[in-house]
């Protein structure tokens, strides 16, 4: 069906406008309706999509700015079918969060569209035009709502990923002037004999690296993620771990690997070894961190550390399993100090990658995959597995166990509202770690066709 | 159900049903599953559901006043699903997702009283520390899934434990089954990771029985024995390094575990030390090639412990939750049945034969120890080993149940029904189960490793019979002599000091503090990791962030330079051009006087020049 994904894009920016002309009390209802409008859509797109077919699907293109090769092009395959889903189930998740005013629902929903919009954009300009679309308002949200020191981390967040955006379009300004295109498709069918050649190709290459590292963040570009997730709301904080970091991820997947195999491939050790320090240091930091902010912020750099593993061990199952691990985690969630600490202990033991939940089922496909490639990192990286667990226990602890603390006793309990909207979420972690095949199937024809075109 | 079962598994000796299923197909690779019935299996099943069930029924006189009598229960069976799902895995993947669920609930139980500090602590410690092994395991099984290309035990000749799998595993096996046996090591309380297990005794009684007694902890001596063909592969005359070093290890835990329950006070923790010692011991039969008598002692063992961990159970619930020994004495009248059912457990715990289960296989052990073919070593510190667990159980049995009342057994009182009953069906198991045990009718061995049993009583009288029954008299004997006063005020030495602190202090303290491994492993491995994640907090917040923002400060710095090159430069530059801009303004603005013979006599000046530049260029 035609026009499925362009509504997608524009149901939460037409939702943003929409949001004004409502009444202040209403904007959490209102905006809640637009992403059960958007949901919808993502579901009909869901049904439209035909999981056995390879390559991209429900496209649509339009001239657009015929000067620069520029078109409208949107379409999905199965990776991108699945992070909109993802994205359709948490943004209800950051509005559930806390009650603010109708300004942060506004820019939450722009968010929302530049998700939508990076997720399905098959051409550079406009991938890049959703990809910045989404930073202003992550950065106007952290720098208005924000906690202590927000103007600093605001600040921080800001520069760091929009130098790495602006050392990314560079490289990519470069390669438009050597291949005249800017469509995904026709770059990675140029991409498997090599793009590029010579130092122009790793120029570009460092660029769209740098970009991307920033996003994700890798190891040791990830000191702005700390302060930001720290600073910024909750809802802010859940986005920012549970979809703006798969962006990064995402553009790994689609741009880096293949349009750049043969650079992959030579420094891949490299990049292993950087996400190695992701996996291992990150836990560590988080084990001597005291505001559980924090914790959180540095085990989701751990676990975006394993998707990296995967991603440069360029595995067969590892591309998409690198998805699965993140797939449902609802990091952020777990900031809503006791609420119901059964339903946390879920959050974290799956987080810790205990089987039977989601989160072993995408541990397990990584280091499979990579095991097979660089036993010797994978066996390093498996001291991540042992620190992440050690961190999630402390916290657990402190939590839970042991006297009541006074402060603590006057904490209510989860509302039945939000225990409505937490059960489906657990329901369905437990689905994807007990038979995760209604999800691989989304992604199964993808996976092969991606690993045809790196082997 | 395990008794149906169990019932085809006799029929038919080497009998093996086999289930596989697909779990997912993930890119063009399908990842498959499957169940297993064999006898290995059969046999676990009956003893898990037999010692759960009598755990059960205990636990709902036990656990009668607890206001979460609800959620111990459903931990309970979660518990126990998971673990009867271990056992009867056909697939090393679906054996280590029971494994870590098992580990999840052992957690949950150990710290199943929250509001307790220390318990929280002991599931903390429990957990990270199998986890540890755990990691191994993963490892082990990562490598051998990339070897063999399959994760199943058995599938018509394809598995990984059959002679294809094996095949394609080769020399890389004696890697893979160390480090399948770390996980093994983490979950039995074997040497160096054993420091949990005593510590686990935090949680309600009943848990300890059912998990750190009968059932969990053998699931590690399960695991080896399930892949037992990769520890053998390439076996010269039943010896592999893999073994070898599981021999070692189990050695290392048996002496040490005993050794350090002789100088316990807690009634439980001298239970968990026997049990550590005795899982060393099944180790060392698996590593010595025993597997039969490894599995036997596990299964004897299985029944035996959680009599005697009931029995403790319902003697600190007589005490009023006590659990110190030396506070307690003269039990033996007002607990009758607790005092006879826990002698029973006590008896076949140190090997008495004959009649208990535990002498038998116990027999069978330092038998097949004695012919590794290795070393003598691991079989004379064995003998010492039967020596210590005789000595440390009577030592228990007189704190507790003889001499004078003290200050926990006031107001003792025998336990009721519920509780007693579970005590006699274990202790009639641990009797009664030998009958299939004995070296004249073995066929619990010979269904374990697939051949028909005979009868013959001239097998009984074996020469190590007479060795071991020597050992544990004098085990007994010693007990008897050291602590026959123990509870008493002696001329020189005050009531509440143990006869061996009196008289080796300094050993006493180093055995009372578990040989200091825990305070070694505090100041070494903890500090250690505790450091490293100090130093990457301090990292990051230093050294990365200064690096990028260095790199901010050199930006900075050329922003200031460039702004100053404008201030001065360009800006100047300007501000001179405006000037002159004015200058000619002025002067531009004499031009426009507004007399047109002025504008005219320009225009034809200009005109000319037109024409001539014109020509010029023609």
């Amino acid at each position: 069906m035609v026009g499925l994904i362009s509504a997608l894009i524009l149901i939460p920016l037409v939702g943003a406008l929409a949001l004004f002309t409502a009444p202040e009390r209403n904007a959490r209802s209102t905006a809640l309706l637009v992403n059960a409008l958007a949901a919808f859509d993502a579901l009909v797109l869901w049904r439209h999509f035909d999981i056995g077919a390879a390559g991209i699907q429900l496209v649509e293109r339009h001239p657009w700015i015929p000067a620069i090769g520029a078109e409208y092009l949107v379409g999905i395959d199965g990776l991108s079918l699945l992070l909109v889903l993802l994205t359709s189930l948490i943004i209800p998740f950051a509005f559930l969060a806390q009650r603010m005013d109708r300004g942060f629902y506004a820019l939450m929903l722009i968010m929302q569209s530049a998700l939508y919009g990076t997720f399905t954009a098959q051409n550079f300009v406009l991938w890049f035009l959703f990809y910045e679309m989404s930073l202003i308002p992550a950065f106007l949200l952290i720098k208005i709502w924000g906690g202590k020191n927000r103007d600093r981390a605001a600040t921080k967040f800001f520069l760091y990923t929009f130098l790495g955006s602006v050392a990314m379009l560079l490289g990519f300004v470069g390669i438009y002037l050597a291949r005249g295109s800017f469509d995904f498709a026709t770059l990675a069918g140029l991409g498997k004999n090599g793009l590029l050649t010579g130092k122009l190709a790793w120029l570009a290459f460092a660029g769209i690296f740098l970009g991307l590292a920033v996003k994700v963040p890798l190891f040791p570009f990830h000191t702005w993620l700390p302060d930001a997730y720290e600073s910024a709301p909750t809802g802010v904080s859940m986005v920012l771990t549970g979809l703006l970091s798969k962006m990064g991820v995402y553009g790994f997947v689609r741009l880096l690997l293949p349009l750049f195999p043969n650079e992959i491939r030579i420094i891949g050790p490299w990049l292993l070894a950087l996400a190695i320090c992701s996996i291992v240091f990150a836990p560590l930091a988080a084990w001597a961190q005291s505001d559980l902010k924090r914790m959180v912020a540095y085990l989701s750099v751990n676990h975006l550390g394993y998707c990296m593993l995967g991603l440069f061990a360029v595995a067969v199952s590892s591309v998409g399993a690198a998805i699965d691990t993140q797939a449902a985690d609802f990091g952020g969630l777990m900031q809503r100090t006791p609420l119901l600490c059964g339903w946390m202990s879920v959050a974290m033991f799956s987080s810790l990658g205990l089987p039977g939940l989601n989160g072993f089922i995408g541990e397990f496909l990584i280091f499979k995959g990579s095991f097979a490639i660089t036993a010797s990192f994978t066996a390093i990286a498996v001291i991540g597995l042992l620190v992440t667990a050690i961190v999630f226990i402390r916290a657990m602890q402190a939590l839970f166990s042991g006297p009541l603390a006074g402060s603590c006793s006057t904490f209510p309990d989860l509302l039945p509202r939000e225990k409505i909207a937490i059960i489906p979420v657990t329901l369905l972690m437990f689905a994807i770690g007990l038979a995760p095949q209604f999800m691989f199937n989304i992604l199964n024809t993808t996976v092969v066709q991606m690993a045809r075109l790196l082997s | 159900m395990s008794f149906v079962v169990f019932l085809p598994t006799l029929q038919t000796p080497g009998f093996r049903g086999v289930q596989n299923f697909t779990w997912f197909t993930f890119g063009d690779q399908a990842l498959r599953l499957g169940w297993l019935l064999d006898p290995l299996a059969a046999v676990m099943l009956i003893m898990i559901t037999l010692v759960g069930l009598c755990i059960f029924v205990f636990s709902i006189g036990y656990m009668a006043g607890d206001k979460n009598f609800v959620r111990f229960f459903a931990y309970l069976s979660f518990f126990s699903g998971a673990m009867l799902g271990l056992v009867i895995s056909n697939s090393l993947l679906l054996l280590f997702i029971c494994w870590e669920l098992v580990g999840l609930a052992s957690y949950l139980l150990i710290g199943f009283w929250i509001e307790r500090p220390s318990a929280a602590a002991a599931a903390k410690k429990a957990f990270i520390t199998t986890r540890i092994g755990d990691l191994g395991f993963f490892l082990g099984l990562l490598w051998l899934y990339g070897r063999s290309g399959t994760l199943l035990f058995y599938d018509g000749g394809n598995g990984c434990l059959e002679s294809a799998g094996l095949a394609m595993v080769g020399a890389s096996v004696t890697f893979i089954a160390l480090l399948i046996f770390c996980g093994a090591v983490g979950k039995s309380g074997q040497f160096p990771l054993h420091v949990w297990l005593p510590d686990a005794m935090e949680g309600p009684t009943p848990v300890s029985a059912l998990i750190h007694a009968a059932t969990m902890v053998a699931a590690g001596v399960f695991l080896v024995a399930r892949v037992y063909p990769l520890f053998s592969l390439g076996a010269i005359n039943g010896v592999t390094s893999s073994l070898t070093v599981v021999v070692w290890i189990g050695v290392t835990t048996a002496l040490m575990a005993a050794l350090i329950a002789i100088a316990q006070a807690d009634i439980k923790r001298i239970l968990a030390y026997s049990t550590v010692s005795q899982l060393g011991l099944m180790m060392v039969s698996l590593g010595v090639g025993g597997v039969a008598a490894g599995m036997m002692h596990l299964l004897a063992h299985g029944f035996f412990k959680a009599l005697l961990f009931l029995g403790a159970g319902s003697v600190i619930h007589g005490c009023h939750g006590e659990q110190d020994i030396r506070k307690m004495g003269g039990l033996r009248r007002l607990m009758p049945v607790t005092f006879s059912t826990y002698a029973i457990g006590m008896m076949a715990l140190s090997g008495v034969p004959l009649f208990f289960s535990g002498g038998w296989t116990k027999e069978e052990i330092l038998h097949v120890t004695a012919h590794w073919p290795v070393s003598r070593l691991p079989y004379y510190f064995l003998l010492a080993g039967v020596v210590l667990t005789a000595l440390y159980m009577t030592r228990q049995i007189i704190y507790v149940f003889f001499g004078d009342r003290r200050a926990a057994s006031q107001r003792a009182h025998e336990s009721p029904r519920v509780m007693t009953m579970p005590l006699i069906v274990l202790a009639s198991c641990a009797i009664l189960f030998s009958v299939v045990l004995t070296p004249a009718w073995p066929w619990l061995h010979h269904y374990l490793t697939g051949e028909p049993a005979h009868l013959e009583f001239a097998r009984l009288i074996q020469p190590t019979l007479f060795l071991s029954l020597v050992l544990v008299g004098a085990g007994v004997a010693l007990g008897i002599g050291i602590y026959r006063k123990a509870g008493a005020q002696d001329r020189r030495r005050p009531a509440d000091t143990d006869p061996l602190e009196f008289a080796q202090p300094q050993l006493f303290r180093f055995l009372a503090n578990k040989m200091w491994i825990d305070e070694l492993y505090a100041r070494t491995v903890i500090a250690f990791s505790w450091m490293s994640a100090r130093l990457s907090d301090w990292m990051d917040r230093y050294f990365w962030d200064r690096l990028v923002r260095g790199f901010g400060a050199i930006g900075q710095l050329f922003g200031t330079f460039t702004a100053s090159v404008d201030e001065r430069g360009i800006n100047a530059g300007v501000d001179e051009t405006t000037v002159g801009a004015r200058g000619l303004g002025r002067l531009m603005s004499a031009a426009h006087s507004g007399q047109i013979q002025t504008y005219l006599g320009v225009i034809a000046i200009g005109l000319l020049a037109l024409l001539l530049f014109y020509a010029w260029l023609a």
